[in-house]
């Protein structure tokens, strides 16, 4: 069982990680500004990997992310706030509310192809931050104040290794390749007996669902959150993520998540530079690899690993 | 060889004003080897859109096994039994030529989501059975050696070959093939014509098939139906219909 030896070196690898970034943090040998970045990047590693599985492994080119991500952070909000709810209650009920509102949105709009879908999804996005501006309840344009610190480092990091775990099984198993199918080939899915409409709306709900739930964890990280945290430039961000690792790849998101969020924080005294230096990566990007930076390519099928463990096997 | 498995009556398909198929009364019997040919733009894609679901007839009704099948979506008559290839081939072509074979298989996985995700239960058992089985249809169609191989980067002949692998991993009980043979040179067309005899006998198939080559459809073909303008023109044996004068008139024109 060659796929569940690489999830056991993987999670070791990831267990490691943890431990010494969370060490790192406990001694202080990382300051609060990073340790936050580090949380972001986490939290955008779920956001991107989300998203990818919509736009690059279904090939649903969606462009509203953030207002989901705004769903599962003001239901998120306002329960643990207001209803004094176990966080991780919180969390679970603003990614179920994130998702229902997906596949609700899904049905109507996943009929529209290519660009009329972007931009149905692009301004379902922004009807959703201006219903929310328009809620009184939840501080209107002012924003939510008042929100308990729940967010720290090691809660973004296991759900950020439950949120891969799940994607990666899921596109791997049969209903995975159903989705990549209809990327393929809308047409011959349909013939070899794919229920188009059903898995596109699958993986809209499930991205929706866990964009909801990173909503949840990026409200908890701060005293307060406004409907503007969430405009469509954050869904481009995510987007710029997706590209920029190359649309299908697990891996390539979690590159593109981290590579943004780190040039973001490291240019955070000159933002004007950051959308210059997006905008020249993306141009070069798609002049010399526009399938992004891990194309189709997971860092698993690296054939390193089985060289590297072949080799013992065979001395064994 | 007995019974009707899929019949026609009095189909109509209407795009706008352009009639494209006007009562078309087909039917084929379990087992048989039929033929539909005609000038380029007589219909025959159209007829195979309605055979499998792409449209739904403006008129007429369409059985398939003893039931109705007009308003069903593709992919349920793809379970019901009815497979097809395309005329401009259409293989999941960034995939590889395994994952092309395995997605067909797709109507058959009992796994659900949870089950898939968590890997419980009959995951890994399920996924070895569609492995296996993939496999042992692509030792068939020769491309056994190939199966990790990107669909797109196959030679042209072999990715007709995949195209039918990947219809007959969905399990028909009747395959449909447009233009199975369009591209191909002498002798890859008497192979293909021996491989889809053999298949025939082999997964005990019916079969339907557009053709423009017509030592292909005159070799192999039982009956053939010939169509021009979206109708029916004639049908019969390929003898008959070689020797029909409207036919004759259809592709060759008449003489002054």
């Amino acid at each position: 069982m060659g796929k569940r030896r690489n999830d056991i070196i993987m999670l070791g690898f990831s267990l490691v990680l943890f431990a010494l970034l969370q060490g790192a943090i406990s001694a202080k040998l990382i300051g609060s500004f990073w340790t936050l970045n580090l949380t972001l990047i986490g939290i955008n590693i779920i956001l991107a990997v989300s998203l990818n599985l919509i736009n690059g492994y279904t090939g649903q080119f969606s462009l509203g992310h953030a207002g989901f991500m705004a769903v599962g952070a003001y239901v998120g909000v306002v329960l643990t706030t207001n209803f004094h709810v176990p966080f991780i209650i919180a969390l679970l009920a603003g990614g179920a509310a994130a998702g229902v509102l997906g596949c609700l949105i899904g049905l109507p709009t996943l009929r529209l192809r290519g660009d009329y879908l972007a931009i149905a999804t692009l301004g379902l996005g922004e009807i959703i931050r201006i219903v929310i501006m328009n809620i009184e309840y939840v501080g209107g344009a002012a924003g939510f104040k008042g929100i308990p610190h729940h967010t720290n480092f090691a809660w973004v990091f296991f759900v950020m290794l439950f949120t891969l775990f799940f994607i990666k099984n899921f596109v791997n198993s049969a209903h995975g390749r159903a989705c990549i199918a209809i990327r393929e080939n809308e047409i011959a899915a349909e013939a070899m007996g794919v229920n188009t409409t059903k898995y596109k709306v699958t993986a809209f709900t499930l991205g929706a669902a866990f964009a909801g739930v990173a909503g949840g964890l990026f409200a908890h990280c701060f005293y307060l959150i406004s409907p503007n945290s969430f405009t469509f430039m954050q869904s481009f961000n995510y987007l710029i993520m997706v590209v920029l690792g190359g649309l299908g790849s697990i891996t390539g998101s979690i590159a593109g998540a981290f590579f943004v969020t780190f040039i973001s924080a490291a240019l955070a005294n000159w933002p004007e530079f950051r959308m210059i230096i997006f905008a020249l990566m993306l141009i070069l990007l798609m002049f010399y690899r526009p399938q992004g930076l891990f194309g189709y390519i997971e860092l698993t099928n690296f054939k390193i690993f089985d060289k590297i463990f072949r080799r013992k096997e065979a001395r064994q | 060889m007995s019974g009707e498995l899929l019949r026609a009556t009095n189909v109509s398909q209407v795009f706008g004003g352009l009639k494209a198929v006007s009562d078309f009364n087909f039917y084929i019997n379990k087992g048989e080897l039929v033929g539909l040919i005609g000038p380029n733009g007589a219909g025959k894609t159209t007829a195979f859109n309605l055979f499998t679901g792409v449209y739904t007839p403006t008129e007429g009704e369409i059985i398939f096994g003893g039931k109705s099948i007009v308003g069903l979506k593709p992919y349920q008559i793809t379970e019901r039994g009815i497979a097809r290839t395309f005329q401009n081939i259409r293989l999941f072509s960034e995939l590889s030529v395994i994952d092309n074979v395995k997605i067909a298989y797709h109507s058959r996985v009992k796994c659900g989501l949870f089950e898939s995700v968590f890997r419980l239960g009959r995951y890994f058992a399920e996924e070895k059975k569609i492995a296996d089985e993939g496999r042992k249809l692509l030792k068939i169609f020769k491309l056994e050696d190939k199966i990790n191989e990107t669909a797109k980067n196959l030679p042209y002949g072999a990715q007709r070959r995949l195209e039918i692998a990947r219809a007959l991993a969905t399990k028909p009980k009747l395959l449909l093939l447009d233009e199975p043979a369009a591209g191909m040179n002498p002798q890859e067309t008497n192979e293909l014509m021996e491989m889809i005899r053999w298949i025939r006998d082999e997964f005990s198939l019916t079969i339907l098939l557009i053709e423009h080559d017509m030592s292909l459809v005159m070799g192999i073909c039982q009956r053939i139906y010939v169509l021009e303008y979206g109708a029916v023109i004639a049908t019969g044996t390929p003898t008959e219909i070689q020797n029909n004068p409207d036919v004759i008139k259809a592709y060759l024109g008449t003489e002054e």
